[in-house]
């Protein structure tokens, strides 16, 4: 099967700067999360200095001692060299330690804000942007990225710096010493940081590829489960594990391109260095022979070297490090550089600087609406056209339209899932994009195609739709209307735990359920998609006897499929074409109108044809 | 939502060792606190049956660390060398043992550079191809378990048992083995030359592993209980994540996002401290064998020192032996780093093993038997459920005995109140559940008996929650048959009637489902469904609610489709629209997991039973 497996193409944008943005801007970015453990940061990076140095000095007590007391033969001098290596050490311990502990919390703390910080921007993201992301690609930002950068943070960031200054330290110690072995270890340094820039480059695109596709690879799963009678249905699991491995085979690849690169880098890093110690071995020995030089100072010297050799070694996986993590950082930012929807408020000058017309309810209009999706193609024509509507207080509407006519996206305008591209949606005169969202959606209660239940009790899914302190009587009230008295009859009635990760429920179940939740809280104003197309007939009358209550003084807007739900409803609009096409009782339209006649009329024409053919 | 409330318990919990229940009573709460039973040792079973089939190549891999690190710790040993004979020798205007060690420093640091190189290629690919395997072992393994395990175990937690727990041991592989192998082997040749250089100042080294070997000991026993449950932790993150984004509509629409904030930062808490738990046992564990080595590393140097002003040391050995000394501990902190990420990526194995530990309730065949040859020119089989009995394993019955026989070709509606049974009944025969007695037998053969690939070309379901994958439209048809052409994928649209929209959308049939205006509806992804079940050409078809989306002349257009489609094909077909009833040739009505009318549709409308009602109350409706 073709679960195939592209680099999303959601966003080539981002794959563009990639090279032409440095790392260490991106990483910048970081620093708004960063800010509040600061001091904290900041201090351990200290702490590391010193102690590091501490570790430095240790080479000059023992050339003291080799130089000293060990040719003077003084005990006493030896017993004062090994206290002050002891004290030395247990400092260097305790400051390792100090450091650790310091940013154990905080760091924490970052990593947990800003995935907190994704999960709420997310929320606010205009629904067109989920429609567009595979939920898995931001998952993989939402944690494997982020485990990344607060690793980058606890320790490359932290060790750059630290290593840095500890490299520097060295090798001013070792000029000291002697300058011209000193220069002689310092000779690679330029072909080293040469290797090293070169290396960023190459290393941050390959890097970039492998998280797009732990990406892909989480959708792949995540598809793979959500679907899973499908695959089942259909005896596909194979395939899919196919299809599946093709992309952890490529993801390999990138990774073992990966490796070649930090195994190159290695090379260089280790090499190099590693020359210069023994050419500086082979120069000194000579001095020392020639008696320009003590023992002392080459022993020192070389142990200076060689403590500094990890230093130096770990540039390189270092540097890796913050090229993942730049690379991360710019993933996350991705999704974050998205504005959210607004709160809510139109722009000044907008319908929303008048004081609302209050008391004088005028329902909900449509006025000349438009609406394209913002992704489809600005050429192609508009989804609506030209939607002129009003459904009048208290009335209740009822949408028909052939499948795909943009019925569900019209719905969807009302509560401000999608925008309007021009026009404007009133409720009781007020403009809906004059309106904060969340009063908005407080005073519009909706009910989709897709019941979806949350993973909490039954009762808890019905009254999200209600203000708070709704109580026992509101979700009573609310399940009879929507016939949902099952609820009671569950292992632990209302408490029940439902949605994902609770008790499966029948399609019927939920989208009862999901009925019950928009008329909890009695709004004023209702949007109902198909509501009742799940239901056995029983249910389905039981349903709209106890509806048509609730809609007696609700301004409702329902889309039908067919005729029983259609006579929940005043009156009738038409879909067609993206326009209102016409407006009408049920029995007028039937009787004036082909297209909805074709649309409700169910077996004219079929059980014939049907007799025939058999 | 209680996400929080309920999944609080397993933070705690999972410390418990009494967590692990294995009995039947323990099973729910194993799924509640995502803590399946794992026979013990079955990580470690796990581990090694994963490195086993690269045996050979982490030998090879072992091979180029040890010579890595006998190349990379000459360094030292010739620094004695120069110190004790090279300088001297020098002096004395013989050039040769100096020229000697230019040469082996050269030598030295150009092999441990290119062993390095080769080591880091060798031990990338060992780790990706475990990893390789261990990805493909959870995704088929999750594949190949039973609908009733996914109806339990949530997407999440199995997203991230595939994504972050895999990761953690990518991390082991990685960075942790070769430090582990790094840090033994310098250890044991640093030992090794310290003794060679001197007896006494080596022994002095040696003993000092006792106590590091202690805390190594108490750090990975304390580090085990925070890692397994901060593995815990970030699954709760993960499923709650998942959650929102596929749920976001009605998020919005309910202004949830304030309070999932709050949800969500309480999981993320709770992450968060565990985390931050486990970098505090790193810390101490740091602080300690720090102190450990560094007190060692003063008294070797005092008792060196001594015994070179004593005469009886050189002290060429002493400067050698130090410098090793403060190799022979660096590697502690790396230590450190490997029992991190082993003990990181053994809480996640021990998830991992729990997940693949579990048995299908629905198990492949050992022996799978084939159908018979289709009996005539129409491709219908037999359908006979046979003392047929389902109780969930929970208990709760939802149909007891019964035996019921469909003949090849016939089409049967089941009607019934939600909850009668339909749905159960349809799972059976489309083998998602296997009955609790009895057997299912298609052509006399018993379902448990057939091969995956012939159960699946016998029987197709079609239900209400028409999925789509993310791919082209004719992707998602072809999932009913792989090897279709596109002729054959559009026939099957345009005998369903979805060919008219699919043909309107920007790219026709190549308009990728997640893309540009690939936005398609309830209505229209039912549609896609049941061109997809058309294409698979099943034996037995079964539509579960499989037109509840679609409006009344797409149902139609369906129907009419059906009716030819169905020619010949035994199926049977849920739905509460009864017009589906009219194309069918026998009706069951269903109620309380009982068949209480059977007969054909006619007979029962003119009869006074349920259906009669249930089909007044549908003419009603349509009026």
């Amino acid at each position: 099967m073709s679960v195939p497996v592209r680099t999303l193409a959601v966003m080539p944008t981002t794959r563009a700067t990639t090279e032409d943005r440095s790392a260490v801007r991106t990483l910048l970015r970081l620093w708004p999360y960063v800010r509040p453990v600061r001091a904290r940061l900041f201090t351990a990076a200290f702490v590391a200095i010193v102690a590091s140095c501490t570790g430095l000095v240790i080479p000059l007590v023992l050339k003291w001692m080799v130089d000293g007391p060990v040719a003077d033969r003084d005990p006493a001098g030896v017993w004062f060299g090994a206290l002050c290596l002891l004290l030395l050490g247990i400092a260097e311990a305790v400051l390792f330690g100090i450091r650790r502990w310091l940013v154990a919390r905080p760091l924490s703390h970052v990593e947990a804000e800003m995935r907190a910080g994704l999960y709420r921007h997310l929320q606010r993201l205009p629904v067109a942007f989920h429609d567009r992301w595979a939920s898995g690609q931001l998952l993989s930002r939402g944690t494997t990225d982020l485990m990344l950068l607060r690793m980058f943070l606890a320790f490359p960031l932290t060790f750059l710096l630290v290593n840095g200054i500890t490299i520097l330290a060295g090798m001013v110690i070792m000029l000291m010493q002697d300058w011209v072995l000193g220069l002689v270890i310092l000779a690679p340094v330029i072909p080293v940081m040469w290797t090293c820039a070169a290396f960023e480059r190459r290393y941050a695109q390959v890097a970039r590829r492998a998280q797009d596709q732990v990406g892909d690879l989480t959708t792949v799963v995540e598809e793979s489960v959500l679907g899973i009678r499908i695959i089942k249905g259909f005896g596909r699991h194979r395939s899919q594990a196919r299809a599946f491995g093709e992309l952890s085979l490529s993801l390999r690849g990138t990774e073992l391109r990966k490796a070649r690169l930090l195994a190159a880098i290695w090379g260089v890093i280790v090499t190099l260095p590693e020359l210069a110690i023994g050419a500086a071995l082979v120069l000194g020995a000579v001095r020392v022979a020639d008696g320009e030089l003590s023992a002392g100072t080459l022993v020192a010297f070389l142990s200076t070297a060689l403590a500094l050799r990890w230093p130096v070694d770990s540039i390189g996986f270092l540097l890796a490090m913050s090229q993942e993590a730049a690379t991360a950082t710019e993933r996350y930012f991705e999704v974050l550089d998205e504005a959210p929807e607004s709160a809510g408020e139109a722009p000044a000058g907008a319908a929303g600087g008048s004081p609302r017309p209050a008391g004088r309810p005028t329902g909900l209009r449509f006025e000349n609406v438009r609406f394209r999706y913002p992704d489809a193609p600005p050429d192609s024509a508009p989804l609506l056209a030209r939607i002129d509507l009003h459904i009048r207080p208290g009335e209740s509407m009822a949408l028909v339209g052939a499948t795909g006519s943009g019925k569900t996206t019209l719905t969807a305008l009302v509560p401000r899932l999608h925008e309007v591209t021009s026009g404007r949606i009133t409720l009781n005169g007020v403009d809906i994009a004059a309106m904060p969202r969340e009063e908005l959606r407080a005073k519009v209660a909706v009910a989709f195609e897709e019941p979806t239940l949350f993973s909490t009790s039954v009762g808890e899914n019905v009254l999200m739709g209600a203000p708070d302190g709704a109580g026992e009587a509101d979700l009573e009230r609310a399940l009879a209307v929507a016939q949902a008295d099952f609820a009671h009859a569950l292992p632990q009635g209302t408490d029940t735990r439902v949605g994902e990760q609770g008790l499966s429920l029948s399609g019927g179940q939920r989208q009862r359920l999901a009925l019950a939740r928009a008329v909890v809280a009695r709004p004023e104003f209702l949007v109902l998609d198909d509501p009742l197309s799940a239901l056995d007939v029983h249910t389905e009358a039981a349903v709209e006897a106890a509806l048509r209550r609730v809609l007696a003084d609700t301004t409702a807007l329902i889309v039908a499929h067919r005729p029983s739900t259609v006579l929940l409803a005043d009156r009738v609009a038409l879909l067609s074409g993206g326009r209102i096409a016409a407006v009408g009782t049920h029995q007028e339209l039937l009787r004036h109108n082909a297209e909805y006649a074709r649309l409700m009329s169910a077996d004219a024409g079929y059980a014939g044809e049907t007799e025939d053919s058999r | 939502m209680t996400t929080t409330t309920a999944s609080t318990p397993t933070a705690e919990d999972d410390e418990l060792p009494g967590a692990r229940r294995e009995d039947g009573g323990g099973d729910g709460d194993a799924f509640d606190r995502d803590v399946l039973p794992a026979p013990p040792g079955a990580t470690a079973a796990l581990l090694r049956s994963l490195l086993a089939p690269l045996k050979g190549r982490a030998a090879v891999t072992t091979l180029l660390l040890l010579f890595q690190q006998a190349v990379a710790q000459a360094g030292p040993l010739l620094v004695a060398y120069t110190i004790d004979n090279a300088v001297p020798a020098f002096r004395d205007h013989r050039h040769g043992p100096l020229i000697a060690v230019a040469v082996g420093y050269l030598l030295c640091a150009l092999l441990s550079g290119a062993l390095q190189f080769a080591f880091i290629e060798a031990s990338a690919r060992v780790s990706q191809d475990v990893l390789l395997d261990l990805r493909s072992r959870i995704f088929r393994h999750a594949q190949a378990l039973s609908i009733d395990f996914h109806e339990r175990y949530t997407s999440g937690r199995l997203i991230s048992r595939s994504t972050t727990d895999v990761e953690s041991l990518r991390e082991l592989l990685n960075e942790g083995l070769q430090e582990l192998v790094t840090v033994v082997l310098s250890f044991v040749y640093i030992a090794a030359l310290l003794l060679w250089l001197d007896l006494g100042l080596g022994a002095v080294a040696v003993a000092s592993f006792v106590p590091l070997y202690l805390l190594v000991r108490l750090y990975q026993r304390r580090a085990g209980r925070v890692y397994r449950a901060r593995s815990t932790a970030i699954a709760a993150v993960i499923v709650k994540f998942v959650e929102t984004m596929n749920g976001i509509r009605p998020v919005r629409a309910f202004r949830r996002e304030a309070a999932n904030d709050g949800e969500f930062a309480a999981l993320n808490r709770r992450h968060e401290r565990t985390n931050g738990d486990a970098l505090l046992e790193m810390a101490r564990y740091v602080v300690g064998s720090r102190l450990v080595a560094n007190t060692a590393v003063a008294g070797i140097v005092l008792w060196g020192a001594y015994r070179v002003a004593s005469g009886s040391l050189e002290l060429g050995v002493l400067a050698a032996a130090v410098l090793y000394l403060r190799r022979l501990y660096d590697p502690i902190d790396r230590l450190g780093m490997f029992l991190n990420s082993y003990q990181s990526a053994a809480a996640s194995l021990e998830k991992i093993a729990g997940l693949l530990a579990q048995t299908p309730s629905v198990p492949e065949p050992s022996e799978p038997r084939g159908l018979p040859p289709a009996r005539g020119d129409f491709p219908g089989r037999e359908v006979v459920f046979d003392g047929v009995r389902f109780a969930y394993r929970t208990g709760g019955e939802v149909l007891p005995r019964f035996t019921l026989t469909l003949p090849a070709g016939q089409t049967v509606a089941v009607v019934g109140s939600t909850g009668a049974g339909k749905s159960t009944l349809a799972k059976l025969l489309a083998r998602f559940y296997d009955p609790s007695d009895g057997r299912v037998l298609l052509d006399g053969v018993d379902l448990r008996e057939l091969s995956v690939p012939e159960l699946r070309r016998g029987v197709v379901m079609v239900t209400q929650e028409a999925f789509l994958f993310s791919g082209t439209v004719a992707d998602n048809i072809a999932i009913g048959r792989p090897d279709a052409t596109r002729e054959e994928i559009e026939r099957a649209a345009k005998a369903i009637g979805a060919h008219e929209f699919i043909s309107a959308l920007p790219d026709g049939y190549d308009t990728d489902v997640r893309k540009r205006g690939g936005r398609i509806s309830a209505g229209q992804r039912q549609l896609v469904a049941f061109a997809r079940a058309l294409l698979a050409d099943p034996a037995v078809l079964i539509l579960d609610e499989a037109t509840s989306s679609l409006d009344i002349p797409g149902e139609r257009a369906v129907q009419r489709a059906m009716s030819t489609v169905l020619h010949g094909r035994t199926a049977v077909v849920i739905a509460h629209r009864l017009s589906t009833v009219e194309i069918a040739d026998r009706v069951l009505v269903m109620e309380h997991g009982r068949i209480v009318e059977d007969g054909r549709p006619a007979e029962l409308i003119a009869g006074t039973g349920r259906f009669a009602d249930l089909h007044k109350a549908w003419r009603e409706s349509l009026a």
